[in-house]
């Protein structure tokens, strides 16, 4: 099926076969490589992407579903190549090693900050808690949501 | 991890997905996909087409003296913010703030999660709880299913595969009437070892009725008269009538052990928000 996707401010022409995972047709038909995969059914939270703002598993979208909505991936995050509050406080803080859930973290960092810009630490905790990360015990995540709100 | 090929439509109307469901005895209708897009990815569901109902409009909160009405599209999340839906029936929002995470919520349809018949899942054992109903359509016409009548099995539900549920009804909170619910899960967000969904109403000061929904406990939704049952004794009595499962997660022993905790504890709850 030929189907536009519109993504990070761009509007991209794909052909894509119905099952393609919005997840895979962000990275294979248009390289955005920054959304990772890692469980593939919506557990893990690394291939989170913000549909019309809101944080969502593309593993659990089709391309051919996502046509109507403006779509962010973490490309989208830094502006002019200056990196985004939630990012320069992953930077910071340390809140990454291997890197591999970080943009699942930073899509829905972001959008959880828009929508409770000052959290307690409970809250930043619970605003993470549908994301695993492997490395870094969590720690330093939610002091970077922290200083992400102090921002 | 990839699902197998299906076709795709994408109807505008309903009577088109209608149609197109009655011609193809294999077509599963697609609504927010957080169920089913793993199912097609671990490939145990393998449908030759799918029906995409996202543009069918379908996402109205409506309000009326008796209850709230759902439609098929509208998201938990959504749901979930509504203040009016928290005030006509308030163990909406304290349900779906249990149904897994924030971001599932944000795409996760209720009507889809009622209709998709998971026996673990909260909102079907609330929607047991209260006496809600489901509005379904095929092309000869609309009927309406008791939430009472609508499990028939794990993962399965009394529609007819011609039939969309096209909204969910769920009655207000009369006057007097407390509700609780409670889930024990490894992690926030994971699907619950066990759940119990409590409703007491009382007048004059006594208690006129007690009842519990349990959901992860036995292979459907299952609701329990516990009314003039002493709350220590509630979860044995309502042992009795239920037959906890073993899977990988939980033991058939623990989980009649949870039974009991939380049955006293949604009880109590309840009770206090009904006296209250």
């Amino acid at each position: 099926m030929k189907i536009r996707l519109h993504v990070n401010g761009a509007l991209h022409e794909v052909d894509v076969e119905p099952r393609r995972l919005l997840s895979d047709a962000l990275r294979h038909d248009l390289r955005l490589t920054g959304t990772h995969v890692g469980c593939e059914h919506g557990v893990c939270g690394a291939c989170t992407v913000l549909v019309d703002g809101e944080p969502m598993r593309s593993c659990l979208m089709l391309a051919v579903s996502a046509t109507d909505y403006e779509i962010t991936t973490v490309e989208g995050l830094a502006q002019d190549g200056e990196l985004s509050n939630v990012q320069a406080a992953f930077k910071e803080c340390h809140g990454l090693q291997c890197g591999f859930c970080t943009p699942g973290f930073l899509t829905t960092i972001t959008a959880g900050l828009r929508d409770n810009p000052s959290p307690t630490r409970e809250e930043a905790r619970d605003m993470i808690a549908g994301n695993l990360c492997r490395c870094t015990g969590y720690q330093n995540i939610v002091a970077a949501v922290l200083k992400a709100a102090e921002s | 991890m990839k699902p197998a090929p299906f076709e795709f439509l994408r109807p505008s109307t309903l009577d088109e997905a209608l149609e197109a469901l009655a011609a193809d005895a294999n077509a599963k209708v697609l609504a927010g996909g957080q169920s089913l897009i793993p199912l097609l990815s671990m490939r145990l569901a393998a449908p030759s087409m799918l029906i995409d109902i996202n543009g069918l409009g379908l996402d109205a909160i409506t309000f009326a003296d008796d209850g709230v009405r759902i439609g098929a599209l509208v998201r938990h999340a959504e749901l979930e913010r509504s203040d009016d839906a928290a005030r006509v029936q308030p163990l909406l929002r304290e349900a779906l703030r249990l149904v897994a995470h924030p971001t599932i919520r944000n795409r996760g349809t209720t009507v889809g999660s009622i209709v998709h018949a998971d026996a673990s899942a909260e909102m079907p054992a609330v929607l047991c709880l209260l006496g809600g109903t489901v509005t379904v359509s095929s092309r000869t016409g609309s009927r309406t299913i008791a939430a009472e009548d609508l499990y028939a099995g794990p993962m399965e539900s009394t529609l007819h595969h011609d039939e969309v549920a096209t909204e969910a009804f769920f009655p207000v909170r009369q006057p007097g009437t407390g509700t609780a619910v409670q889930e024990v899960a490894r992690r926030h967000g994971d699907y619950a070892l066990c759940g119990v969904a409590a409703s007491v109403t009382v007048a004059d000061g006594e208690v006129t009725s007690a009842r519990a929904a349990y959901f992860s406990v036995c292979e459907v939704p299952t609701v329990i008269d516990l009314t003039g049952v002493p709350s220590a004794d509630a979860g044995e009595h309502a042992l009795a009538s239920l037959e906890p499962q073993s899977d990988i997660h939980a033991t058939a022993s623990y989980r009649s052990q949870l039974v009991r905790v939380l049955t006293r504890n949604v009880l109590q709850a309840a009770c206090d928000e009904a006296f209250a």
